[in-house]
């Protein structure tokens, strides 16, 4: 009968909207979070970032050098940030990541110009992510040479006929072929993990909570450290063969070889996971039930691929969302594996990285512990 | 002889509500006490209390020589607690369940200790069986074997039989006597009035307060209740029209025959009286049952709470 179908049918779904609307948490993220995350991403992603930081090594000091950096920094693609004074100060910048772009102006440039010989500017680009390095260097030949048109005055208008007075030798560092996947990969590793550890934890104690173990299990002399430490434990072995596994297959089939320290990796990418399976068991602790926790892990997850610098050139984003990414451990954990890997980064150039997932980790662990409670209060 | 649960003035408070109202209670070692009182009468709460799952918002004591409240850990080790949900993991076996309570708290010959559980227990041949696969009887017999693993001295347990067939009831009645004998504490809570009986002594709570106190035959001694059986065709029919009736606190059919008590005998007679000139009906005073006690004393509590 078809009245009763429909009475049937709504009566099922009363119920539905009666027990959605019980649970606030829920409803609340199934409105707050796209609205959140739609504002968020849709200011903070620029696929085409400009200002970005750059080296300049001048040797030459001239009227036309300085013409040749403003043309550079009129592209809008680069800000001149940094003056090392040596070629390997300049390798270290663009190997910590400091830098995008190194531009070397050579000692004989102006008067090799003059004399009507072929003039070259050096820049090194970071590469790793071909995105963010195209655009920059395909303004920056142009714009040299249209700059130093209305500088050829005089003596040198003759000049203004050579169609490339000025030779721009680009070194693309670290990702010659501009291959995306040398990007991808590498940090698909943050990302991967970031989805299966905090998720994991996540629902650690909600399912304790929801089958009704948590009120035995607090009733035995355990503490918290111990319920927290002794959940996380497995988790990290879990993800540490996800690490393994993702490895070898980027090896294997994509050609994505490691660059630097093998040990230096396993330290940052384990310290890493217990980040991540930390915030996974501080959500635990905040949520009423499984699907609180899932939700809570989604919206922790979504920044971590759009602001990490994962999808999208993390310098292409404004100051406050950046910012916001520093915030994320996938941020940091991203420049180690993109800097051991496709860099061959050492300890030193990583550094701030990991002592930033290591002050994550304490912040995260001490919210998780203090949440936790040896009550039922 | 040295009590076991020695609390006073225990109150707890959820936002503005009371749940549990000065209450105070002292068990000696070595009995059972049974704990009784309606639904959200506050006896979860104080078992969570007193095992140190909860912190009183008021009063104190101690148990087992331990202050309720500094000595959390020290009660947590000596006492086990048996929650009124099934506990345990469902899906860890029978012996995986049990190790996991040994090693929790951290028992020596762990092997040993559970295969002796297991042969006290009678599941050594399902040992190996997920735990969640067993019926409601044999759950709370492993969570009481789970409980008692670290041979506590005092033992709470939330209502451990509802829903369980009686037979295993039973047997889960033996158990609690067998360990008593062997000097545990015993604090239960219970609705069933023959699980009552089978108490030394009882305690009965009621919105948070308690109203009686002493051995189920102290308690009906100083009931202050009279009672009345009515046997013969169609007693059992008079219960709607007596339960209402002025002087009588309760009025229930048992099978064939009525049962009606009331506090005062002179108004529950005249309560009565209309129906006794039915000459196929024949009227008898008896002794109040537990039951009839606690229904009244349910009424009376109610007429106290605030609010109610």
């Amino acid at each position: 009968m078809a009245s009763g179908f429909l009475a049937r049918l709504g009566a099922i779904i009363v119920k539905e909207v009666l027990q959605l609307r019980r649970d606030r948490l829920t409803f609340a993220m199934m409105f707050g979070v796209p609205i959140v995350q739609l504002l968020l991403f849709g200011y903070a992603i620029d696929a085409d970032p400009h200002r970005l930081p750059t080296a300049v090594i001048a040797a030459d000091q001239s009227q036309i050098t300085r013409t040749v950096l403003s043309a550079l920094a009129n592209t809008g693609y680069m800000r001149f940030t940094h003056q090392p004074a040596s070629e390997e100060e300049a390798n270290r910048l663009l190997q910590q990541g400091e830098v995008q772009f190194v531009v070397t102006i050579p000692s004989d440039f102006t008067r090799r110009l003059i004399r009507g010989e072929r003039a070259q500017i050096l820049i090194d680009a970071d590469a790793t992510d071909p995105m963010a390095a195209a655009n920059p260097l395909a303004a920056a030949g142009p714009a040299i040479n249209q700059a130093l048109g209305r500088d050829f005055v005089g003596p040198l208008a003759g000049l203004r006929h050579q169609a490339d007075a000025v030779e721009l030798v680009v070194q693309r560092r670290y990702n010659p072929e501009g291959k995306s996947r040398l990007n991808v990969v590498p940090g698909l590793l943050a990302v991967i993990l970031t989805m299966t550890m905090v998720m994991m934890t996540a629902l650690a104690v909600t399912r304790e909570r929801e089958r009704g173990t948590m009120e035995n299990l607090l009733a035995m002399p355990v503490r918290p450290v111990e319920v927290m430490v002794g959940k996380i434990v497995p988790y990290i072995a879990i993800g540490s063969v996800q690490v393994a596994v993702i490895l070898v297959v980027s090896r294997l089939l994509f050609d994505v070889a490691i660059e630097g320290s093998v040990a230096l990796l396993s330290v940052g990418t384990a310290l890493f996971i217990t980040v991540n399976l930390a915030i996974g068991f501080t959500i635990s602790t905040l949520t009423q039930n499984q699907l609180q926790a899932m939700q809570a892990s989604f919206f922790m997850m979504l920044p971590s691929i759009l602001l990490s610098g994962f999808m999208f050139p993390f310098r292409g984003m404004p100051t406050w969302a950046q910012w916001l990414g520093e915030a994320l451990p996938a941020t940091h954990f991203m420049r180690v594996v993109r800097g051991v890997m496709l860099k061959g980064a050492g300890f030193d150039d990583i550094a701030t990285e990991l002592a930033a997932l290591l002050a994550m980790l304490l912040l995260v662990s001490i919210l998780a512990v203090s949440r936790y409670r040896v009550t039922l209060d | 002889m040295t009590r076991a649960i020695d609390v006073h003035d225990l109150v707890k408070r959820y936002g503005t509500r009371t749940v549990v109202d000065r209450f105070s209670l002292a068990v000696e070692q070595g009995r059972i006490c049974g704990f009784l009182g309606p639904n959200g009468s506050g006896k979860t709460t104080t078992l969570r209390m007193i095992c140190g799952l909860l912190t009183p918002d008021g009063g104190g004591g101690t148990c087992l020589g331990y202050d309720l409240v500094r000595d959390r850990e020290a009660i947590k080790r000596r006492t086990g607690y048996m929650t009124q949900r099934f506990g345990l993991y469902e899906d860890l076996t029978i012996r995986e369940n049990l190790e996991f309570v040994g090693r929790v708290y951290e028992l020596d010959r762990l092997k040993a200790r559970v295969d002796q559980s297991l042969e006290r227990l009678g599941l050594a041949t399902r040992q190996r069986q997920l735990a969640g696969a067993l019926s409601g009887g044999w759950k709370q017999r492993l969570a009481l074997a789970a409980c008692v693993l670290h041979e506590p001295e005092l033992l709470l347990l939330d209502e451990p039989t509802a829903g369980v067939d009686p037979k295993a009831r039973r047997a889960f009645w033996d158990e609690i006597h067998a360990y008593a004998a062997d000097g545990i504490t015993v604090l239960v809570s219970t609705h069933y009035m023959d699980e009552a009986e089978r108490c030394h002594e009882i305690a009965y709570i009621a919105y948070g307060e308690l109203m009686a106190r002493g051995t189920a035959a102290k308690i009906v001694r100083s009931s202050g209740l009279f009672a009345f059986i009515a046997t013969g065709p169609g007693a059992d029919r008079l219960a709607a029209r007596l339960r209402d009736a002025p002087g009588v606190s309760a009025a229930a059919a048992f099978g064939a025959a009525l049962h009606v008590c009331g506090p005062d005998r002179g108004a529950l007679e005249q309560a009565i009286a209309p129906f006794r000139t039915d000459p196929n009906i024949v009227w008898q005073e008896a002794e109040p049952t537990l039951e009839d006690i606690f229904i009244h004393l349910m009424g009376q509590a109610h007429d106290n709470a605030p609010g109610a």
